[in-house]
């Protein structure tokens, strides 16, 4: 497929052929975004839209004729008790591991980002928990939350530091600490990946002149690093914080949202109330509440990168 | 010693999970359950649990499956992200800034907002039940970021190389096809590397849209197949949470720096 030559003018009577249609930019890209567009409408775009007509109707296993409801099951949602424990597990979820996974993640950037032998291998393995697929890492977490059989436990137990175990999975806020923990160890590789490439873009220079001026590392860190690393910590943040909102297998895995929905995420939430109750439309507004949130990250995140861009 | 020590520690932390999944999985039944040896150890090492995996489970055909999944959804994805890729970064075209902003926002929809419509889709599609409802449905996942990823690396490419081909008369798709693809091929590895991964591990989708055993994926085949009732049968149940990790961790231990590259470089560049 090719013209001869480049920008040949198309004078009337004369039909252009594809080549040289396909040279027009505007044309072309349209061709070449098309098979990306189809499969995000069609997957994306179309379910969206079906999703706000689910919301609002009232489809589950045992309607036959589905009608519409308006904005009941958000509504329904709101009053009911498991949807506001939902809300808060999400809350106090997202908002330990992201702050423990970016000060873990910072730390150990820090350590990565200095000269050590095996350096290669060592940052191969820390990326372990994150490419692994999260539900078989779950398995291997259930197991060492067993009730009976925990590891941890065998060493609580067998030091000495207390007669009985932990109930890991089996009471609410010690669920709620186990998927914490579970979601920390997956977590923090990306974010001292991630943060590591940033440090590895600050300028020596920078921070041996600030050295030679008498800044300490202390001060070198707080005054040049973390200002230089500032985008790219913005940016890992608000990932994180979209991705541990929607989470989904570890709490599956572990607690199934369980004991007593104390670890209910949305996700998990509204799987159980579409797919085992069967209450779908209900399901679909669950899911829809995560919504509202996803837009303030993804506004903050454009905002942002149009203005570090101009 | 304040360099080696924290490395290690963490280093320790990080990796128990696996020793911890692989000492399970050789473990037997008996030792399995016996509170007062050392579990930290394996005294009568057994491959009963891989043996029992194999043969008397559906593994090899969940590996199958998701090995027949990731492959073709990687490649649709790969083939729509180097198309619109290029075209985002080099052609200049009414509606580029919305088009590249729509793909970015897909990149942060996660599944679990839509996973329940499109559930309803996949059955008004027919596809419910079948590999092609995972293939068709796991791009969405992997175009927005193939494409974000391909576009810095297309904008990485000098021009001029591509104008010189078109002012020989080359045509756009031959310079691209030609000049550029061969250029972005690094670019290109990242994101089949990150596709592939992303889909060997998705979990919600396939867990929604199958239910018959020969249909499962990896992932959810073991979580949803190796407990029967509340019987737990740790001992397969690690040799096919380790046995189904392999692929994605070999895959990755010989493309680190494309992982690496593909990872960072959204945050990096910004």
């Amino acid at each position: 497929m090719r013209a001869e030559t480049h920008e040949r003018p198309v004078t009337a009577g004369q039909l252009p052929t594809i080549g040289e249609l396909l040279d027009r930019q505007g044309l072309l890209a349209y061709v070449l975004l098309s098979p990306a567009l189809l499969i995000l409408i069609a997957f994306i775009g179309w379910p969206f839209i079906t999703s706000l007509w689910l919301a609002m109707t009232d489809q589950s296993v045992s309607t036959s004729v589905v009608r519409f409801v308006g904005l009941n099951n958000f509504t329904d949602a709101l009053k009911s008790q498991i949807f506001q424990q939902t809300v808060r597990n999400t809350f106090v979820y997202t908002g330990v591991t992201v702050v423990f996974k970016l000060v873990f993640g910072v730390g150990l950037a820090v350590l990565m980002n200095q000269s050590f032998r095996l350096k290669n291998i060592a940052r191969a393995a820390l990326l372990l928990p994150w490419i692994v697929p999260t539900a078989l890492s779950a398995i291997a977490w259930l197991w060492l939350f067993d009730g009976t059989f925990s590891v941890f436990n065998w060493v609580i137990v067998r030091s000495g530091i207390a007669d009985r175990g932990i109930n890991w999975l089996g009471e609410g806020t010690w669920a709620m600490a186990a998927i914490i923990i579970a979601n920390i160890w997956r977590g923090t590789p990306f974010f001292a990946i991630s943060i590591l490439a940033g440090l590895q873009t600050v300028d020596r220079e920078l921070l041996d002149a600030a050295a030679v001026d008498g800044a300490s590392p202390w001060q070198r860190f707080w005054r040049i690093t973390i200002p230089l690393i500032r985008p790219v910590l913005l940016i890992v943040l608000l990932f994180s914080t979209v991705w541990t909102i929607s989470d989904f297998q570890l709490v599956y895995v572990l607690t199934r949202g369980g004991p007593a929905n104390s670890t209910h995420l949305f996700g998990t939430l509204a799987y159980d109330v579409a797919v085992r109750a069967g209450q779908l439309s209900q399901g679909a507004a669950i899911s829809l509440y995560m919504f509202p949130v996803l837009i303030v990250c993804v506004v903050a995140l454009l905002v942002y990168l149009r203005r570090s861009s101009t | 010693m304040t360099l080696y020590l924290p490395l290690s520690l963490t280093s320790i932390l990080l990796l128990f999970p696996f020793y911890w999944m692989f000492i399970t999985s050789v473990k037997t039944n008996s030792e399995l359950i016996d509170l007062n040896g050392l579990p930290f150890w394996v005294f009568q090492p057994t491959l009963d649990h891989y043996k029992y995996l194999l043969a008397e489970t559906g593994f090899l055909r969940w590996t199958l499956n998701t090995l027949t999944i990731s492959v073709v959804a990687t490649a649709i994805s790969l083939v729509c992200s180097v198309l619109a890729g290029y075209a985002l970064a080099r052609l200049r075209f009414r509606g580029a800034g919305a088009i590249g902003a729509a793909i970015f926002i897909t990149y942060l929809v996660p599944q679990t907002l839509l996973f329940l419509p499109l559930l309803e889709v996949v059955r008004q599609l027919g596809l419910s039940n079948s590999l092609w409802s995972m293939i068709l449905t796991y791009p969405t996942i992997l175009i927005p970021f193939g494409t974000w990823l391909l576009m810095g690396y297309f904008r990485s490419i000098p021009r001029e190389l591509e104008e010189a081909a078109l002012i020989d008369g080359a045509s756009r798709l031959r310079a691209m096809t030609q000049i550029v693809l061969p250029l972005a091929l690094p670019g290109i590895l990242s994101a089949a590397i990150f596709a592939f991964t992303l889909s060997w591990n998705e979990f919600i989708y396939a867990l929604v849209f199958t239910n018959s055993t020969d249909i499962k994926t990896i992932p959810v085949g073991v979580v949803t197949e190796l407990v029967k009732g509340d019987v737990y049968f740790w001992g397969s149940l690690m040799a096919g949470a380790l046995l189904g990790s392999v692929p994605v961790a070999l895959i990755y231990s010989f493309f680190v720096e494309n992982y690496v590259g593909g990872l960072t470089a959204g945050a990096v560049k910004g």
